[in-house]
């Protein structure tokens, strides 16, 4: 039998059902009632105690998104969402302002099984990780964001780092003035739901000229069954700020479909930068493609100032569905905006996901280099979309977009869209399809490595290119990550 | 007992019969030399040995210190000491050659129960093979095999070999886009790992690689089977009269 046959059986035999993260945290939660009204969006804004203009924005966004229909452009496929059989909203029942001692036990033994260091004391008593440098975490359990570290450390360096509904509450006028401004409320089917219903998320404002002391990270965690997660997250770079932050993402494993709709805002004034990094693993659906969060996000960010720079790094290789394509708006002068990509795919998965890059300003650059791998049966596709507006003049792209497959059963399939109404744009499309080849494969066995280990080796020769641009500590995890959902697809 | 015993192997690919009734017998301590013209059948024995797939056995036998070779999965087989220097050695861009020894070495240790090999233990081993075999830290840091030239890949080969000490070592043509320098580094490497209980099957076309490589025992292989056997005088005669004298019809 071909080696990479074997190892498609081996992928079978193993199958997705091994799904790491799933287990399922045993609290009481308070919800909102099931399904999604005028009444669920007063729910939402009152049990957060918001101003009236935000209950006004929410309800606004809910009317609107009445009149829309959800997109079929992706490549995937999916019986009908029906809405009102979500709840939207689920928060601990002892939630409450707190001290991280208050926490309940049950939610930080969840966090524990993660591997996520959210007990500050902890780890200013000395168990940080060995290279010495440190994350705040902002962890969001389901809807409501639990605890918040480093937070002293930040304030001392002026940097806004908290819940965004504590922002809205804490910080009104930041919050008005950013909120839905790179991604308006109207912008698409899934980011107007996300406006009315957003239960938590993270906000981060780090003002000007001031390099963020620490990596920033959230934790997003989808335990309640038949729960929505709707996270906002507001991301602020004044001018010539510096800000790194880490997105991870798990979720218990269950039979029914989750929904998730994220919406992210990244505003990078002049001269400012942002590295926004994720690690998405969220349960992928059984061997049979039962189950697995459904995954609608939008995420934005606007170069707004000249010599910005805004760069995304995305690992993924969870959800049943990924619709998913972080771009960038190179609105600033000289503005540059990247996107480093890993998607994996395997049992019946199917991603689309990918970028835009739209150049506005004048001479503007942007990258992508975007790796997806297939495995199984899954369906993996990169959307990509590079313009250039008259006023762009000397706008720069670089697209470099490469295929694996793992056996013959999955699909790989790369649509850019390129326009540039700028005759002085250059912009430079690289693509390749490839399969890990029996002879690479055997070369692999031949030194002593299992098949599984051969796999892994090689994809994450693959897919290296990107892994560099994550952060240390990330990047290790990324690195994990790969082998152990090609486990849970390859053996 | 013999480290390599092999009797009346048949083996076929994509139902073309290549191997047809091989024996061969490799004692520890030894050095064979495998000659023979283009086509007999020599890497198919090599892959076959290895356990490559495709490549089916369809009668007779191979033992490794007496336990059935034939059994095992490819990589099993190497944790068990059967090393190949390929032919064509595999490209894997991306993947740094010091990453791929370090996880080849630790995967046979833990497939034989050992303990993994210490950082500075495997960075001070590596060093040293590689000052020996004229293999640069640039080389190391780049993809296995990518951009190496070939008489590189050849020594990238042995210094495999010499990480992971095998007891069975098959060449199949080390010799093979080697300079003349080259030549003498590679074999230099080689002879450092002859021991009395290292087996070698060296495969060649060529004198000139026995002249550094000295083997107690040459074959000749035609058709898929060993067809004449002699010491290291056997070579310098086929290097005289070539393989005419066991009727090569397509050279
Ligand atoms: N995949 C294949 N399908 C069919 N025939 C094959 C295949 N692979 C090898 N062969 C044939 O098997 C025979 C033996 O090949 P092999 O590579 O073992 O020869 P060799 O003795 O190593 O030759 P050389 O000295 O040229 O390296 C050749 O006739 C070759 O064409
Ligand atoms: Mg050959």
């Amino acid at each position: 039998m071909p080696a990479v046959q074997e190892t498609v059986d081996r992928v079978k035999s193993i199958d997705v059902d091994q799904y790491k993260y799933g287990f399922v945290t045993d609290i009481e939660s308070e919800k909102a009632p099931k399904g999604l009204s005028e009444d669920t969006v007063r729910y939402i804004s009152a049990k957060k105690g918001e101003p009236e203009w935000m209950l006004e924005w929410r309800l606004d966004a809910y009317r609107r998104w009445l009149t829309m229909e959800e997109p079929t452009w992706a490549r995937v496929s999916y019986p009908k969402i029906d809405f009102q059989d979500y709840y939207y909203y689920s928060a601990p029942k002892s939630s409450g302002p707190k001290s991280i001692d208050e926490i309940d036990p049950e939610i930080l033994a969840t966090y524990e099984k993660l591997g996520i260091p959210l007990r500050e004391r902890d780890i200013l008593l000395g168990i940080e990780p060995q290279s010495g440098s440190r994350v705040a975490v902002d962890a969001v359990f389901d809807s409501v964001s639990v605890a918040t570290t480093f937070k002293a450390e930040l304030a001392k360096a002026g940097v806004i780092f908290c819940s965004i509904s504590e922002a809205i509450r804490e910080h009104p006028d930041l919050v008005r003035q950013y909120l839905g401004s790179v991604v308006p409320v109207t912008d698409n089917f899934y980011a107007t739901l996300n406006s009315a219903v957003f239960s938590d998320g993270s906000f981060v404002y780090v003002p000007k000229g001031v390099r963020c002391p620490m990596e920033l990270s959230t934790y997003f965690r989808i335990n309640e069954r038949n729960t929505g997660q709707f996270e906002r997250t507001l991301l602020i770079a004044d001018e010539g700020a510096y800000v790194s932050y880490l997105e991870g993402c798990t979720a218990p494993q269950r039979d029914e479909n989750q929904l998730h709709a994220a919406v992210v805002e990244l505003v990078a004034l002049k001269d400012a930068e942002i590295k926004y990094s994720t690690v998405q693993n969220w349960y992928p659906g059984d061997k049979n493609g039962k189950g697995g969060i459904y995954n609608f996000v939008t995420k934005r960010g606007d170069c707004r100032g000249a010599n910005s720079k805004i760069s995304w790094t995305q690992v993924e290789t969870g959800s049943a569905i990924t619709w998913k394509y972080p771009s960038c708006i190179l609105r600033g002068d000289g503005s540059q905006g990247e996107f480093y990509s890993i998607a994996i795919s395997n049992g019946f998965q199917q991603v689309d996901s990918g970028t835009k890059m739209i150049h506005l300003g004048k001479n503007t650059s942007s990258r992508i280099i975007s790796k997806g791998i297939a495995a199984g049966r899954s369906e993996n596709t990169y959307r990509g979309q590079v313009t250039a507006h008259r006023r762009a003049t000397n706008a720069r792209n670089f697209t470099n977009c490469d295929s694996l497959l793992i056996g013959d059963k999955c699909g790989a399939h790369t649509v850019p869209y390129i326009e540039a109404k700028n005759a002085s744009a250059v912009f430079e499309h690289e693509a390749t399809t490839s399969k890990i080849s029996e002879d690479q494969m055997f070369y692999c066995l031949q030194r002593g490595l299992s098949q599984e280990e051969a796999v892994a080796l090689i994809v994450n020769g693959f897919v290296k290119d990107v892994l560099q641009h994550l952060p240390m500590e990330f990047a290790v995890e990324a690195q994990k990550l790969i082998s152990v959902s090609l486990e849970g697809s390859v053996g | 007992m013999a480290l390599l015993e092999i009797r009346n192997l048949h083996a076929q690919i994509e139902d073309n019969q290549i191997l047809r009734g091989l024996d061969l017998t490799v004692n520890p301590g030894e050095v064979h030399a495998i000659m023979g013209p283009n086509g007999s059948g020599k890497s198919t024995l090599s892959y076959v040995l290895a356990g490559k797939p495709d490549y089916e056995v369809t009668e007779g036998e191979a033992l490794l210190d007496g336990q059935d070779l034939l059994d095992m999965d490819p990589d099993a087989r190497a944790a068990a000491g059967v090393f190949l220097a390929f032919q064509y050695p595999i490209e894997i861009p991306g993947v740094a050659t010091m990453t791929f020894l370090r996880t080849a070495i630790n995967a046979q240790r833990k497939t034989r129960g050992e303990a993994e090999l210490s950082t500075p233990d495997f960075l001070r081993l590596v060093k040293e093979k590689a000052g020996e075999l004229g293999i640069t830290q640039d080389m190391l840091r780049r993809g296995v095999n990518v951009g190496f030239s070939g008489g590189e890949k050849k020594r990238n080969e042995i210094l495999q070999m010499a990480l992971l000490q095998p007891k069975l070592c098959i060449l199949d043509e080390t010799d093979s886009g080697l300079d003349i320098d080259a030549l003498k580094v590679v074999s230099d490497g080689v002879n450092a790992l002859r021991s009395p209980e290292r087996g070698m099957v060296v495969i060649t076309h060529y004198q000139r690689l026995l002249n550094h490589i000295v083997p107690d025992v040459v074959h000749v292989m035609h058709k898929g089977r060993i067809v004449r056997t002699g010491g290291k005088e056997l070579a310098l005669e086929l290097e005289a009269s070539g393989y005419a004298a066991y009727g090569q019809d397509a050279a």
